[in-house]
C-alpha cells in the first residue's frame, strides 16, 4: 500500500512539474492528465472509488479533453505552434515559492496529524449521493448558479457580435480607451 | 430541507428566480439581441420589484435561524449585510438605466448578472460554513468578472474582465486549498466546529490562505494590484456595483471568519490584520493623491476603505464586528452616491472619467454638484456626516482592542484623503464647463440620487437607530458562536 502510494505521489509529483515545465502545451495538457490519474489511484488508495471514478470520468475525460480541443483550435487558427516560456519571471516566482516553502515548513514541523477514521461506507456512490442531497443540498443547488453565471457569461461574451456598430454615425460610448490611445475595432 | 428552511433562504431565492425570469423575458422579447438599441424597462422593473422583494422578506421576516443543517445562518448580521448588498443592487440598478440603452449594453444579462452577484454577496453573508462561503464568493466574483468584460466593443472592458478573471482564479485556488487545510486540521468545514476546534499550525495555515481568497475581493493590500485596472476598464455603473457588493462580500465573509467563529485566536489573528489594515490605508491612500482618472481614484479609495473597514476586523469582538457592519451600510451609500454623478456626465462618446470633466458642474446641475460634494466629504470622513461617524466607531473598537496603531494610521490617511477628494469637490465647484461634456438628465438616477443622499444624511445626523439594530446583531451573531 505504501509503495504503491509512494509511486503513485512520485508520478503526480512529476506531472505537475511537467505541466509548468513543458514549453509546448500538448505536453502539458498530458503532464495534468498524469497527475490526475494518479489522483484517481490515490482516491482508489483511500477506499473511495466512486470518487476515483468521477476524478477520471469528469477531469481526465471532459475537462482534458476541453483543454485539448481548445489548443487544437486555437492552433488551427493560427497556424503555429505556440511557445510559452517554461518559467514564471522571478519577481513572481519567489514569493510563490516563499510562502509555500513557509507552509511546508510549518506542516512538516508541527504536530503529527491523527488520522481520522471514516465509515466503512466512505465514497460510495449511496454515501455520495446522501450526503450530496441532504446535509450539502444548499451547497449543490449554489453549485449550479455557479454553473448558470458560466453559462450567461459565456454566450454575453462568445456571441458574435454585428461587425460594426448598429447605427455608425452615431459614436458608441463606453468605458473610455485610458492611456492607451489605441481604437481596435474587434470581430 | 423543510419549508422553514425554504422561507430561510427566502431573499436570496426571490433575486435567483427573478435573475432567471429577467434573462428569459429579455431574450423572448429581443430575439436575443446582444445590442439593443431601446431601453428594456421590463427588465429594470422587474429587478428592482425583485429587490425590493427581497428587502422587505429580509427586513420585515425576523425569523432567525440555521438552516441547511448549519449550512445557512439567518440572524440580525446576516439581516444587516443583506441590506447593504440589496442596496447597492437597487442603487446599481437605478444608476444604470440610463447608461446601459446609450452605450447598447446587453439589459437582460447584465440586470440578471447583477442580481445574482447580489445573492453571491448575501449567501457569502448567511455562510455557516467554509463550503457555503466559497461557493458565495464564486457566485459574487464569476459574475462580477462577467460584468467588467460586458462591454465588449470596449477593448479596456474585455482587458478588465480578464485580467479580473485571472487574478480571480489565483486567489479562488488560494480559498479552496485554504479550506482543504482547515478540514485537516479540524475534521469540519463548519465554522462552529472550526471555532471549537484546537489551535494547530495547520489551522493558521489554513487560515492564512483563506484570508488571501478574501483579501483579494475585498482589494486589501497586497492582494489589491487588479482593482485599479479593472475599476477604470469597466463600464463605469458596473465599477460602481462592484467597488460595493464586493466589499459587502467579502468582510461579511471575514467578519463570520475572524471575530464571530475564531474569536478565541483574537491573539494571533489580530496584530496580523491590523497589518493589513495599516498597509492597505497607506498605499490606498498615497496612491489616489496622484489620480488623474476619476476611476482609478475612486478605485484606490476603495482599496483605502478597505483598509478602514479592516481596521474593524481586526479589532474583533461584537465593537469590531458592529463597526464593520455600520461602516459597509454608509460606504454603500456614499461611494455609488459619487459614482452616480459620475453617471450623469457623458464626454463625446465616451464616460467622463477625468477630474477637469466635472469642471463648472456647479453651475450647470447644482443639485448633482451638491450631492458630489456630500459624498465625498463623507467619503474623506469630515465631521456631520455618515462617513465621521462610521469611521469614529471603527477607530474606537480599535482603541477598545488595545490596537492604537492602526487607529492612528487611520486618523493620519483620512486627514490625507481630505486633500483628493476635496481636489475633485473644488473641480466640480469651480472654472468654466467643458464644451465636450453633457449632463445628462434622467429620473432614476437622481431616484438613485436622492435615496443615496438621504442614507449619508440620515446615517450621519440620526446614527441611534442603525447603530441600535448593528450592535444588536453582532451580540445575536457574537453569542449564537459560542
Amino acid at each position: 500500500m505504501a509503495v504503491l502510494f509512494g509511486g503513485v505521489a512520485c508520478l503526480a509529483l512529476a506531472g505537475g512539474v511537467g505541466v509548468i515545465a513543458s514549453r509546448r502545451p500538448v505536453h502539458s495538457v498530458l503532464a495534468l492528465l498524469l497527475v490526475l490519474g494518479s489522483l484517481a489511484v490515490d482516491y482508489l488508495l483511500l477506499d473511495a472509488q466512486f470518487i476515483a471514478v468521477l476524478q477520471l470520468i469528469i477531469y481526465a475525460g471532459a475537462i482534458v479533453v476541453l483543454f485539448v480541443f481548445v489548443i487544437m483550435l486555437l492552433h488551427a487558427r493560427s497556424g503555429e505552434v505556440a511557445r510559452v516560456p517554461a518559467v514564471l519571471p522571478p519577481a513572481a516566482a519567489i514569493p510563490v515559492c516563499a510562502v509555500f516553502g513557509l507552509m511546508l515548513l510549518v506542516v512538516l514541523t508541527g504536530a503529527a496529524i491523527a488520522p481520522a477514521a471514516v465509515g466503512p461506507a466512505f465514497g460510495t456512490v449511496q454515501e455520495v449521493g446522501r450526503a450530496l442531497f441532504s446535509r450539502f443540498l444548499l451547497p449543490f443547488e449554489a453549485a449550479s448558479i455557479v454553473l448558470l453565471i458560466g453559462m450567461i457569461g459565456a454566450v454575453v461574451l462568445g456571441k458574435r457580435l454585428p461587425p460594426s456598430p448598429p447605427d455608425a454615425g452615431r459614436p458608441a460610448e463606453g468605458p473610455g480607451e485610458g492611456r492607451s490611445k489605441r481604437r481596435v475595432e474587434l470581430r | 430541507m423543510s419549508t422553514a428552511d425554504l422561507v430561510l433562504v427566502g431573499p436570496e431565492l426571490v433575486l435567483t428566480i427573478a435573475a432567471v425570469v429577467v434573462l428569459l423575458q429579455d431574450a423572448w422579447a429581443t430575439g436575443g439581441v446582444l445590442e439593443p438599441q431601446t431601453p428594456r424597462p421590463a427588465a429594470v422593473w422587474g429587478s428592482l420589484a425583485a429587490v425590493g422583494l427581497a428587502l422587505v422578506w429580509d427586513v420585515g421576516g425576523r425569523r432567525w435561524g440555521p438552516a441547511f443543517g448549519g449550512m445557512y445562518v439567518r440572524d440580525q448580521f446576516t439581516m444587516i449585510a443583506d441590506l447593504a448588498a440589496l442596496a447597492a443592487a437597487g442603487l446599481g440598478i437605478l444608476l444604470s438605466s440610463a447608461y446601459l440603452p446609450r452605450v447598447r449594453l446587453p439589459a437582460g444579462e447584465y440586470h440578471a448578472l447583477l442580481l445574482l452577484a447580489t445573492v453571491g454577496a448575501m449567501v457569502m453573508a448567511a455562510s455557516g460554513s467554509l463550503i457555503t462561503l466559497f461557493l458565495g464568493l464564486e457566485i459574487l466574483s464569476f459574475s462580477l468578472y462577467v460584468l467588467a468584460a460586458i462591454a465588449r466593443r470596449s477593448r479596456r472592458s474585455l482587458e478588465a474582465g480578464l485580467k479580473y478573471l485571472l487574478l480571480g482564479a489565483f486567489a479562488t485556488a488560494f480559498f479552496a486549498y485554504g479550506i482543504a487545510l482547515i478540514f485537516g486540521a479540524t475534521g469540519s468545514i463548519d465554522l462552529r466546529e472550526i471555532g471549537a476546534a484546537r489551535p494547530s499550525r495547520l489551522l493558521g495555515a489554513g487560515i492564512a490562505l483563506l484570508t488571501v481568497g478574501l483579501a483579494f475581493e475585498g482589494a486589501l493590500v497586497p492582494f489589491h494590484a487588479w482593482a485599479p485596472d479593472v475599476y477604470e476598464g469597466a463600464p463605469l455603473p458596473v465599477t460602481a456595483f462592484m467597488s460595493v457588493v464586493a466589499k459587502v462580500g467579502a468582510f461579511a465573509g471575514l467578519l463570520r471568519v475572524f471575530p464571530l467563529a475564531l474569536a478565541h485566536l483574537a491573539g494571533v489573528w489580530g496584530p496580523m490584520l491590523a497589518a493589513i489594515a495599516v498597509v492597505t490605508m497607506i498605499l490606498g491612500n498615497l496612491a489616489a493623491l496622484f489620480q488623474t482618472n476619476l476611476k482609478r481614484l475612486l478605485a484606490y479609495s476603495g482599496i483605502a476603505h478597505a483598509g478602514y473597514l479592516m481596521i474593524g476586523v481586526a479589532a474583533g469582538g461584537p465593537a469590531g464586528t458592529w463597526s464593520v457592519l455600520f461602516y459597509l451600510l454608509v460606504y454603500v451609500a456614499m461611494n455609488l452616491g459619487a459614482f452616480g454623478v459620475l453617471l450623469l456626465l457623458a464626454r463625446q462618446g465616451m464616460e467622463a472619467d477625468r477630474v477637469e470633466d466635472l469642471a463648472g458642474l456647479s453651475g450647470r446641475a447644482p443639485w448633482a454638484a451638491a450631492a458630489l460634494v456630500l459624498f465625498l466629504v463623507s467619503l474623506a470622513g469630515l465631521p456631520l456626516t455618515a462617513g465621521f461617524i462610521a469611521k469614529l466607531y471603527l477607530f474606537r473598537a480599535a482603541l477598545g482592542a488595545h490596537q492604537p496603531v492602526p487607529a492612528l494610521v487611520g486618523v493620519l490617511t483620512s486627514v490625507v484623503s481630505v486633500y483628493y477628494y476635496l481636489r475633485v469637490a473644488s473641480a466640480a465647484l469651480s472654472g468654466g464647463a467643458p464644451q465636450a461634456v453633457a449632463v445628462l438628465r434622467n429620473r432614476l438616477v437622481g431616484a438613485a440620487l436622492v435615496l443615496a443622499t438621504a442614507g449619508v444624511l440620515w446615517l450621519g445626523l440620526f446614527p441611534a437607530g442603525f447603530t441600535a439594530a448593528v450592535q444588536q446583531a453582532a451580540r445575536q451573531a457574537a453569542a449564537a458562536v459560542r
